[in-house]
């Protein structure tokens, strides 16, 4: 994985505001061409994080290094970054193409280059013939994409992207997330994209890092923070997921809701409370004596693709998605294969995240 | 005049009121069988009505008409040739006289006077207003809020009193010829000239100007100077760039906030310029007070309007969003 070039490297970032820490002891490095996203709920520090790299903020502790030089302390104009901002931050007293060309006439420019760049840049950005467009004219997709033009014209080696896409409709949201990866793909930009919309994450990303609280809990390809989440915390948060206490009884056997089942882990000694994470489109429906438990099929809701069903076994409820619906109020028995099973350290709950980050130096991808 | 008779003009004007109010309720509610909203926009149509309208047409009808009422255009060729009704006699008395008839340029020199010191007290006020404005806007000022306060705690005594407060600075036995005389300096003329009424406009007009300027400033979001910053403008070149171009309406309003007043000063020229010098306002109320020419003020009223109508369509004009001429 070290045949590309660290292009960002952050160390042991700290950042506080008035006495609280917003980030504790990042690490994290990004590497030419790659499309990482930061991922966590708001205040988790991923914007801080991005704010940080584009100049806006600075650290309280660590050093920000680009290419090798430390940046720390460097004013954004020096940058050789450009960012995409929450709400485009498009000004209002320019119109389209003088808004494109801002960075450009500043970087002195002839006028001449500046207007053929321009049209290539509204050319790839879908958006011919609105140059001469206010851009309060423009719906939100369409000043979205002369953001995207303003500040790509400028030929960065890293765009940082603020949640570009929040104030956008799912549709226009979904074809803008392709189409941004297209350009990261076609132009060979490094991107850092911040979202809290797991889906988005794992559509675009090459390398997904999950944080909360400051701190940075997962990274790795939307397929591994997917798959095998190293917390609760990671796992609730992308995708949908059934957590339960158990015990691990003994190597590849845990106990939870009431039974013994089978899973693949090891390692984490005998009689050991542990969380206990499932998937709901990965427990299987049965008839119920061929199950490995049995409940009642508490509530059927539609979802499009599939449906989601909520299974009462005991006191615990199985959360299932499936594309077969079952009737409410009928018994129906579920298997688990062992793979689907996943078990983690117990999360203490709310102050949990700082024993798990020891492990988690950014570093180890 | 009414003078003794002011309180019984007052209980008119509301009884007026009061009883215009009671009729439109009657009226709306036999109309719709209810109150209806617009019913309750009445009270400012009223208001509108008897003080706008009313004294708009009042000094129409006297701008247009002699002392004895009759229709006439005398006063606004007073207004341009101040020997006029001196020049209509000699041109009466017969042609010998006619050598003696030359315009008098009173009135006219008055109003450029007062056209130029309302530009340079409005150039004077944008000038140390801006900076003002953007000390008090920028939230990483410690003392920003600190100076929103002292811009404002003047405004909280009463205009005369404050220009009187200049005199007891500037006069010869004032606060700074007496530090002058304890320095064993020469005693400086600091009142009856333009500069002192220049200083005293600026004072009390500066507010006007630091204010809108200060809105424009604060409503302004910060992330579009960040978005400068990013795309490789300095900080200068951001606030020449972004800061200037949007703050110009505020800018746009307090020009107009202070350029209006500033045409139409009076008093302050009295005060401090000791009568060595008077504005068109001064000509005004000398007329209105002292000649009792309540013709020929209002036609100098009514030059004053237009001149002020004009101004606020050109300025109008630069600001077409109108975000400024909403503070006027």
């Amino acid at each position: 994985m070290a045949d590309k070039v660290r292009l960002i490297d952050l160390r042991n970032i700290s950042k506080e505001f008035d006495g609280t820490y917003v980030l504790q002891n990042i690490n994290l490095y990004i590497r030419e061409n790659e499309f990482v996203t930061l991922l966590g709920p708001s205040g988790c520090g991923k914007t801080t994080t991005l704010r940080i790299i584009g100049g806006f903020e600075h650290p309280s502790e660590g050093v920000v290094l680009f290419e090798g030089k430390d940046i720390t302390h460097l004013p954004p104009y020096k940058r050789k970054v450009n960012t995409i901002f929450q709400k485009y931050a498009l000004f209002p007293h320019l119109n389209v193409q003088d808004n494109i060309a801002f960075g450009q006439r500043i970087a002195k420019v002839p006028e001449a280059e500046i207007k053929k760049r321009v049209a290539k840049m509204l050319d790839l950005v879908d958006l011919e013939g609105y140059g001469k467009r206010r851009v309060e004219q423009l719906s939100g997709g369409q000043q979205q994409r002369v953001a995207i033009a303003r500040a790509l014209i400028n030929e960065p080696q890293v765009l940082l992207l603020d949640e570009p896409l929040g104030a956008l409709d799912l549709k226009l949201r979904k074809e803008m997330q392709l189409e941004l990866k297209r350009m990261q793909q076609t132009l060979g930009i490094t991107f850092l994209y911040v979202t809290h919309d797991q889906e988005e994450a794992l559509t675009m990303s090459d390398t997904v890092v999950v944080m909360n609280r400051g701190n940075i809990l997962q990274i790795g390809t939307p397929k591994d923070v997917y798959d095998e989440p190293v917390n609760a915390f990671v796992a609730d948060f992308i995708g949908e997921s059934n957590i339960y206490p158990g015990t691990m009884l003994e190597d590849k056997l845990v106990r939870f809701a009431g039974f013994n089942f089978p899973c693949v882990d090891k390692g984490f000694g005998s009689n050991q409370p542990v969380d206990v994470v499932i998937r709901p489109e990965d427990i299987n429906i049965v008839k119920e004596e061929d199950g490995q438990i049995a409940g009642v099929v508490e509530s059927v809701l539609f979802k499009g693709v599939h449906y989601e069903m909520i299974i009462e076994v005991g006191e615990l409820e199985f959360k299932i998605h499936s594309t077969v619906m079952q009737e409410p109020g009928s018994r129906v028995g579920l298997t688990i294969i062992p793979f689907n099973i996943h078990i983690m350290q117990p999360m203490a709950r709310e102050a949990g995240e700082d024993e798990q980050d020891e492990s988690l130096e950014g570093d180890d991808l | 005049m009414p003078g003794a008779n002011i309180s019984v003009w007052m209980i008119t004007g509301i009884a007026v009121i009061v009883l215009g109010f009671a009729a439109l309720v009657v009226l709306s509610v036999r109309r719709s069988g209810g109150i209806k909203r617009s019913f309750f926009a009445s009270p400012y149509t009223l208001w509108m009505i008897l003080f706008t309208l009313v004294p708009v047409v009042l000094i129409t009808y006297y701008a247009l008409t002699d002392a004895s009422g009759a229709f006439t255009l005398d006063n606004f060729k007073n207004f341009w040739d101040s020997n006029y009704s001196v020049n209509k006699l000699y041109a009466e008395m017969g042609p010998e006289y006619a050598v003696l008839i030359t315009r008098g340029s009173v009135n006219i020199g008055i109003l450029v006077y007062s056209l130029w010191m309302a530009l340079i007290c409005t150039l004077i006020c944008l000038a140390l207003g801006y900076p003002a404005a953007y000390f008090m806007a920028d939230k990483n000022m410690k003392y920003g809020a600190i100076l929103v306060v002292l811009f404002i705690i003047p405004m909280w005594m009463n205009f005369l009193l404050r220009t009187i407060a200049w005199m007891s600075i500037l006069e010869d036995s004032g606060l700074i010829n007496t530090v002058l005389k304890w320095l064993g300096l020469p005693k400086a003329q600091l009142m009856y000239n333009n500069t002192a009424v220049l200083l005293g406009m600026v004072y009390n007009f500066l507010p006007f100007m630091v204010f809108p300027i200060y809105t424009s400033l604060t409503k302004m979001d910060s992330r579009l100077l960040e978005a400068a910053q990013d795309l490789g403008a300095n900080p200068t070149r951001t606030f020449w760039t972004v800061t200037v171009p949007l703050s110009i309406p505020g800018v746009v309003s307090g020009i107009t906030m202070v350029f209006m007043p500033s045409v139409t000063t009076f008093f302050i020229p009295r005060i401090l310029g000791g009568g060595n010098t008077m504005m068109f306002g001064d000509l005004i109320e000398n007329r209105f007070l002292f000649q009792g020419n309540w013709n020929l003020g209002s036609a100098l009223s009514l030059v004053m309007m237009a001149l002020i109508l004009v101004s606020l369509g050109i300025l109008r004009r630069a600001d077409p969003e109108g975000e400024g001429s909403g503070i006027v």
